[in-house]
């Protein structure tokens, strides 16, 4: 698994690619604490290429979102979502607690 | 019906390879796409909690898969050596509440059992069997 990250003005966009299970999700989660801790709340996940989300990877989702939606100060937004991908998401429940994109540029443009 | 054994390593590397053995047995079951899917994601979780849970870390012993293609699908019993546990002492995650009373934990047993059509757990000392059966287009 990889993750880039572009930072913008308003927000910045996390792309993550390949397996996020347990093994990967770790990786995952260091860099979205890396973003957070230093101050950045306006996150977007493009999830458009990520093969596979453990409920691993749902707890980074779910504690981000936490994390970002406390104060009112931010949110994270998924943008490209896999038809696969968005069927775990929906088991789980979480389509409610997040705001889903077509693209990552509608979802830029959303903060 | 035959059945097919498969051995790998009690380390988070492997569930990649699991997941391949998993995909191409089930379409060979003659799942498709969504059905597909649900088992991937079953047996992730259920081999991800062996780890984690049952051996408390990587490379503490191996996990066994016996698939076996059946007349409705597949069945697949997952074998592991490490500790047992109580499933009905896990409380399932309660999937509507909102996002400040979401609890991040109890996702993958209750996953596992969602995109099953049967799962059943024996323990007996040193040996834990976990059984996942799928029907053709059951959905997930």
């Amino acid at each position: 698994m990889e993750v880039h990250i572009t930072n913008y003005k308003r927000c910045d966009v996390l792309s993550i690619i390949g397996r996020v299970d347990s093994g990967t999700a770790p990786q995952f989660q260091d860099e979205t604490q890396k973003l957070t801790q230093s101050g950045k709340y306006k996150l977007v996940f493009d999830l458009s290429k990520v093969e596979y989300l453990s409920s691993a990877g749902l707890r980074i989702l779910i504690v981000t979102q936490k994390e970002c939606k406390r104060y009112n100060r931010g949110e994270v937004l998924l943008a490209e979502v896999p038809p696969k991908i968005y069927s775990s998401l929906d088991l789980a429940g979480f389509t409610a607690l997040f705001r889903f994109f077509p693209s990552v540029v509608d979802a830029v443009a959303a903060f | 019906m035959p059945s097919s054994l498969y051995h790998f390593e009690g380390r988070y590397a492997c569930l990649a390879d699991i997941a391949a053995v998993v995909r191409e047995k089930s379409a060979e079951a003659g799942l498709q796409g969504d059905s597909i899917n649900a088992v991937e994601s079953a047996v992730d979780e259920a081999c991800s909690n062996i780890i984690e849970h049952a051996y408390k870390g990587e490379d503490k012993g191996e996990i066994v898969l016996e698939v076996e293609l059946i007349s409705e699908g597949i069945k697949i019993r997952i074998t592991d050596q490490g500790d047992a546990f109580k499933p009905e002492k896990i409380p399932s995650p309660d999937i509507s509440a909102p996002l400040s009373r979401r609890k991040p934990s109890g996702l993958g047993l209750y996953m596992m059992r969602k995109c099953m059509d049967e799962v059943s757990f024996e323990f007996s000392p040193g040996c834990n069997t976990l059984t996942l059966v799928k029907y053709r287009d059951s959905g997930c």
